[in-house]
């Protein structure tokens, strides 16, 4: 298990990491998720120990490693960058730690043997990594890390530099790959989608601190605060501001007022927020929230529209489904179903949220 | 059906023409010289490959060879490791960075006869810094007199003009290495050596085949600052190729031989670069066939 406890890490007076507690077990995956910036690689340097935080301490299995130095923490790391020994074939890469540790000879032809039938990279042993594809020389990377039996594996957004259907492969393999391990298990990434595929704990990151921590789906449904939602949310969170008075809670635009049927809030301010995908065209049901925009932009992938429109000079975007088409300056009237309403205080604390009953961040 | 088009030569006539007088020209006049003896008045008998003969068996030129390639082996051997040496030591950010590329390229900046000059003044024992502080040690040092202090003089002066130059090449090999392969190996447990032989000596390989190339033919053709130091001397002992040719045309007006010998000197650079060329090109080409075969 990786405690890391009250972290806090400055470079001058940039902070890179504020006041960072987690609780990491061994046999899970756990995911950074952040938007670059956020203090991802920051905390992984330290996880490490490749770097030394300005206070607060890291334990491992209940001892305190900060004194240790890296190469005797058993750690193995993985990068957007394909890592490998330019002038040393692939099983020559995939010994190398093992050689450090002055593994057995024998030993170490029948480990590299295992993890290179895992990784599929038999036919390409004997090959130097400049020769093979980017999919395949990530893979020796990712066997280097899994020859180790590290005890801490991190892995900073290895998928990053792939192309998308390499991806796809290889973020369906990971979770397995590593999942026997017994290892703490760390992913870093900028997109809340591969959270949500790669499933286990997140932990969303804005400006060195942790904004939230706990299970992806859990986390996804439902974010503590603004922030967390904001960072979990692609395309960006829908947000406007709110105001409640007299138990009415409004949204009090410039050409439009919006009465939200939400009770029992006390007066003051608020801030709604609507994940994109909630957006529609056509009523749902009797109470939906009906919210007038004006369209900028319409962007089509093919089976979804993506409208960017303004509502009370805000941009915000819809993600529809099928092919919708608008004109600039068009007038749009969508709904929103009250249970998939966010509402946040003034402190951006999660207040109401009906989306507990959705089962897929998809539907 | 194959559209013939002889407009096309009227275009590069003009770098055809260019050339020929630059370079073909002038070379075919030394091929003609070296084939023909002649006694003045411009008359000239032909005498077949007879120079060629000559000088190929004169010792006078295999003593120059043996030189020329002794001083182009001492050179590289020092020059490459103590470039790679020092841009390893080399800062990789802040303001050291600019200050030393400033004072590495001085050097280069440096005419080859003024560069010349300064070292044979620099070394003079009557009024050179280096000379006259050797000699109030007490060290017996003359670069006119004595041999080895003539190589010893040429060497530095040779690694003090040159080395920046293979610093620079491999810097900017170094400096394009992601701070993440350091990282990769800190956290392999990876030596220092283990860092250089593994990481950073494949990733400048490229760059010092072209620094080894580029200093091997320069050191080989080394003419101006032994000329100004030692003039060749004391007696023939730094008398390289360059000079001696030199010696031979000019002070001695033996054109024949002197054309003989231009030839066979153009054609040891010719083939050694080519060997090098060579060498350089078997790694890319085998480097691409293999990421041929393995993205197809």
């Amino acid at each position: 298990m990786l405690e890391l406890q009250n972290i806090s890490r400055k470079i001058g007076d940039e902070v890179y990491l504020d006041n960072v507690s987690l609780r990491l077990n061994r046999g899970e995956l756990n995911i950074l998720l952040g938007p670059t910036l956020s203090g991802k690689t920051s905390l992984m340097r330290v996880m490490a120990g490749l770097d030394k935080p300005d206070s607060g301490d890291v334990r491992f299995d209940g001892k305190s490693v900060l004194g240790m130095p890296v190469q005797k923490r058993n750690v193995a790391m993985v990068y957007q960058q394909f890592i490998n020994y330019p002038s040393l074939t692939v099983f020559e890469n995939i010994a190398s730690p093992l050689r450090v540790a002055r593994v057995e000879k024998s030993q170490i032809v029948k480990r590299v043997d295992e993890v290179a039938e895992l990784l599929q990279l038999q036919a390409v042993l004997q090959r130097t990594p400049d020769s093979l594809s980017g999919g395949q020389q990530q893979r020796v990377a990712l066997a280097r890390a899994l020859i180790r039996q590290a005890d801490l594996v991190l892995l900073d957004e290895p998928l990053a530099n792939l192309d998308y259907k390499l991806r796809e492969e290889l973020r369906a393999e990971l979770p397995v790959l590593f999942a026997e391990m017994g290892a703490v298990l760390v992913y870093a990434t900028t997109e809340p989608t591969e959270a949500l595929l790669l499933g286990g704990n997140t932990a969303c990151m804005h400006q060195g601190k942790i904004a939230q921590f706990g299970s992806t789906l859990e986390l996804y449904r439902h974010p503590e605060a603004l922030r967390s939602a904001e960072i979990f949310s692609d395309p960006p969170l829908n947000i406007t501001a709110l105001e409640c008075s007299a138990g009415k809670l409004q949204i009090q635009g410039n050409k439009q007022i919006i009465d939200l049927p939400f009770n029992s809030l006390a007066n003051g301010d608020y801030t709604l927020g609507i994940r994109p995908h909630h957006l529609r065209l056509e009523k749902m049901g009797t109470d939906d929230i009906a919210l007038n925009g004006s369209v900028t932009v319409t962007e089509i992938t093919g089976s979804e529209s993506f409208v960017h429109f303004e509502f009370e000079n805000r941009p915000w975007v819809a993600l529809l489904h099928g092919i919708e088409e608008f004109s600039e300056n068009e007038i749009v009237r969508f709904y929103v179903r009250p249970r998939d309403v966010l509402v946040f205080d003034s402190h951006d604390k999660l207040v109401v949220e009906h989306c507990a009953n959705e089962l897929s961040p998809e539907q | 059906m194959k559209v013939q088009n002889n407009k096309a030569w009227f275009m590069v006539l003009p770098v055809l023409v260019l050339v020929a007088i630059s370079a073909i020209i002038p070379l075919m006049t030394v091929v003609n010289y070296s084939v023909q003896d002649t006694f003045g008045n411009n008359e000239f008998f032909w005498v077949g490959m007879e120079w060629f003969q000559e000088i190929l068996a004169s010792e006078r030129f295999h003593n120059a060879l043996m030189r020329t390639l002794l001083f182009s082996g001492l050179i590289l051997a020092i020059e490459i490791p103590l470039g790679i040496a020092v841009a390893l030591a080399m800062p990789r950010r802040g303001i050291g960075v600019s200050v030393c590329l400033v004072l590495m390229a001085l050097p280069l900046l440096i005419p080859w006869n003024v560069v010349g000059t300064i070292w044979q003044v620099f070394g003079r024992v009557d009024i050179g810094l280096l000379g006259h502080t050797l000699a109030s040690l007490g060290i017996d040092y003359n670069y006119t007199q004595d041999t080895l202090d003539a190589w010893l003089t040429l060497i530095a002066m040779d690694v003090w003009h040159w080395t920046s130059l293979v610093v620079l090449l491999c810097y900017s090999g170094l400096a394009a290495i992601p701070e993440v392969y350091y990282q990769a190996a800190r956290i392999d447990g990876a030596s220092r050596w283990a860092i250089f032989r593994y990481i950073q000596l494949p990733k400048i390989k490229r760059v010092l085949v072209i620094a080894l190339l580029l200093r091997f033919m320069d050191s080989f053709m080394i003419y101006t600052e032994p000329f100004v130091v030692t003039g060749g001397g004391p007696g023939n002992a730094t008398t390289f190729l360059s000079i001696d040719l030199v010696q031979m045309a000019i002070g001695q007006f033996d054109l024949g031989p002197a054309a003989a010998m231009s030839l066979i000197y153009f054609l040891i650079i010719l083939l050694v670069s080519w060997v090098f060329y060579t060498v350089m090109t078997i790694d890319d080409n085998e480097e691409q066939s293999a990421s041929a075969k393995g993205r197809s």
